[in-house]
């Protein structure tokens, strides 16, 4: 692995990747909720003012205009931190869009632990269990700048709606642009192994990669799985690896209840059991602190991934 | 309006009450109540102001219509049937298995409905939506949106009025239906929302307070709403509930509640009264 790696926060890919939709489709429009500098549509709305809509601080509104601009052939990008999103616009989301399945993009920044400073009031821990729960719902949370890109391009490609998660925090950018292709609902093999599988999503997914590196030094071969779709679930890439490496974790930046982890358990137990741990924030509020600090502190490290894995193997 | 027209719509109206006595009597539920006091909305909308063509419900620059009071579905679904949408026998199977009409609307299952509505306060924002997707794509449609008195006490209209001031959306009008009564009681006494047209001032719209049971001063509202330039328009329409029906009428316990086998019989005889009256009228 690379000792200098480029960071980029996913929510400036957000903002990068909406300017170059926005050159190539006429019908790509984006909303605010009054955050548009912490979101990045700011850059989409200096370059195409007349396509971009401050819907002040009304999340539950923005979410039902953006449905109807969507019934006028739009594509609607609204965005705001995830909290307010998912959280707050919650029910908008399910009723004015989940319901008549319109063709909305939720571009939901801050999300998670990773917030930082503002403490929980702001860190959503929830959304993936949230959006996971509304039918017809795609959820998707990359890793990097390159999948985030990615990410933004297929939602916009994809019929329907789709909740996007990014985050404050810079990440490093793991993956090589050249060649690179996002699927919707596809998972991705990062490390290939065989004494057990980490299954990660968004900034997780590097953490196991360099987890999956400490535990090789261990002689523990690591597979390492990224996660970018929470919904609809690569499920035979999950049970493939129960079957193939016979013990999974989970690592996200989510509350253990309802997201990623859930998700795999379920599949799993239908399918093909085998024994689990989930790493994610343990159904318990965060505080203020550097985002670094945080994450390390509520086990969102390798290190954290390491200790699991191992009491894992001994399970 | 010549008397002809307006005897024409009064015939309509008609026959869409009897549609919502007839599909909440044969659903055992539904809201009948606001859906007769609101009837002449539905029928000066659907029958002469707005641009749209049964045949061709999605025609992409036809009006468009949200009833952002989606319980009072019934009314719309008995408006779109009569003006030939789907057929009117389809009003017998209001929210039965199987049917493509809701208990609330479905944009997806029936023909002419515009928007899925029935979490108040939703509709209306769509609406704003719908307006403002019209101007950014260059098209001269005009967007409705009916609302109800108790609907508003959800913040969310207020959040979506400010937008609609905001964007400057001329191509909206929005119908407040004042009938006074929600499910507890009098709206006065439950959360009095009034002065509205005051408030919908204050708002920055243009606002007529009419008598929302008269087609003549409904489409003298809705000539004015197509006049008026740089800010949208509400319409402040005092309504009766259950109009048409007497034992119905101001009564908020009709508000969620079916008719019955003699209710419903009840119902229909005043409005075939009515409606003989009215044929009596124009024939003498």
């Amino acid at each position: 692995m690379a000792e200098e790696i480029k960071k980029i926060a996913t929510r400036e890919s957000y903002g990068a990747a909406l300017v170059e939709l926005g050159h190539q489709h006429d019908n790509l429009v984006v909303l605010d909720a009054d955050l548009a500098e912490a979101t990045k549509t700011l850059l989409f709305a200096k370059q195409f003012p007349a396509r971009f809509f401050d819907c002040g601080i009304a999340e539950g509104n923005m979410m039902s205009v953006a449905a109807g601009l969507s019934t006028c052939g739009l594509v609607p990008f609204a965005s705001t931190f995830a909290m307010f999103a998912a959280g707050r616009a919650f029910e908008q989301v399910r009723n004015s869009i989940g319901y008549p399945q319109l063709n909305v993009k939720i571009g939901a920044t801050h999300g998670g632990i990773s917030v930082g400073e503002d403490g929980a009031s702001h860190q959503c821990n929830e959304d993936f269990a949230l959006m996971r729960s509304i039918p017809g719902m795609t959820v998707i949370c990359p890793a990097d700048d390159v999948e985030a890109r990615a990410a933004v391009k297929a939602a916009y490609a994809h019929q329907g709606p789709v909740y996007l998660r990014f985050g404050r925090l810079a990440l490093p950018v793991f993956h090589k642009q050249e060649g690179y292709q996002f699927t919707i609902g596809k998972g991705e093999t990062l490390q290939d192994g065989t004494d057990l599988t980490i299954i990660a999503t968004g900034l997780m997914a590097y953490e196991a990669l360099k987890a999956s590196e400490a535990l090789a030094a261990e002689g523990i071969s690591a597979r390492v799985i990224n996660m970018p779709t929470i919904k609809p679930l690569d499920t035979e890439l999950v049970l493939k690896a129960a079957e193939e490496t016979g013990r999974i974790l989970t690592a996200e930046e989510h509350s253990v209840i309802g997201g990623l982890g859930e998700a795999v358990c379920a599949t799993l137990a239908e399918n093909t059991p085998v024994p689990v741990l989930r790493v994610g924030i343990n159904d318990e509020w965060g505080h203020s602190g550097p985002a670094a600090q945080l994450l390390k502190d509520f086990g969102l490290s390798a290190e954290n991934l390491v200790v699991k894995a191992k009491e894992l193997l001994k399970k | 309006m010549t008397k002809q027209e307006k005897h024409q719509l009064q015939l309509a109206a008609c026959e869409i009450r009897k549609g919502i006595i007839d599909a909440t009597h044969a659903a055992k539920s539904g809201h009948p109540g606001g859906s007769l006091g609101a009837t002449e909305i539905f029928t000066a909308l659907y029958f002469k102001e707005m641009n749209i063509d049964p045949q061709n419900p999605k025609m992409e620059d036809r009006d468009r219509f949200v009833l952002s009071k989606g319980h009072c579905a019934p009314g719309l679904y008995s408006t779109l049937a009569n003006r030939g949408f789907f057929a009117v026998e389809d009003l017998l199977t209001l929210r039965h298995i199987g049917s493509h009409l809701q208990g609330h609307p479905n944009m997806q299952l029936t023909p002419g409905v515009d928007m899925s509505t029935g979490s108040l306060g939703q509709g209306v924002s769509a609406a704003a939506g719908m307006a403002l997707g019209a101007k950014t794509t260059g098209k001269t449609n005009r967007v409705y949106t009916l609302l109800g008195d108790g609907e508003i006490e959800e913040g969310q209209c207020w959040e979506a009025f400010m937008f609609a001031a905001h964007y400057k959306l001329d191509n909206l009008c929005v119908i407040i239906d004042v009938n006074g009564l929600q499910i507890d009681g009098p709206t006065a006494k439950v959360m009095n929302a009034e002065p509205i047209d005051k408030k919908m001032a204050a708002f920055g719209f243009n606002v007529l307070r009419i008598n929302g049971n008269s087609f003549e001063e409904l489409e003298a509202a809705f000539a004015s709403a197509r006049a008026t330039k740089g800010m949208p328009t509400c319409l402040v329409a005092d309504t009766t509930k259950g109009r048409c029906v007497s034992f119905m009428e101001n009564q908020a316990g009709w508000h969620g509640k079916a008719p019955n086998d003699d209710e419903r019989l009840a119902a229909l005889a005043e409005l075939n009264t009515l409606q003989q009256q009215l044929e009596g009228e124009a024939n003498g």
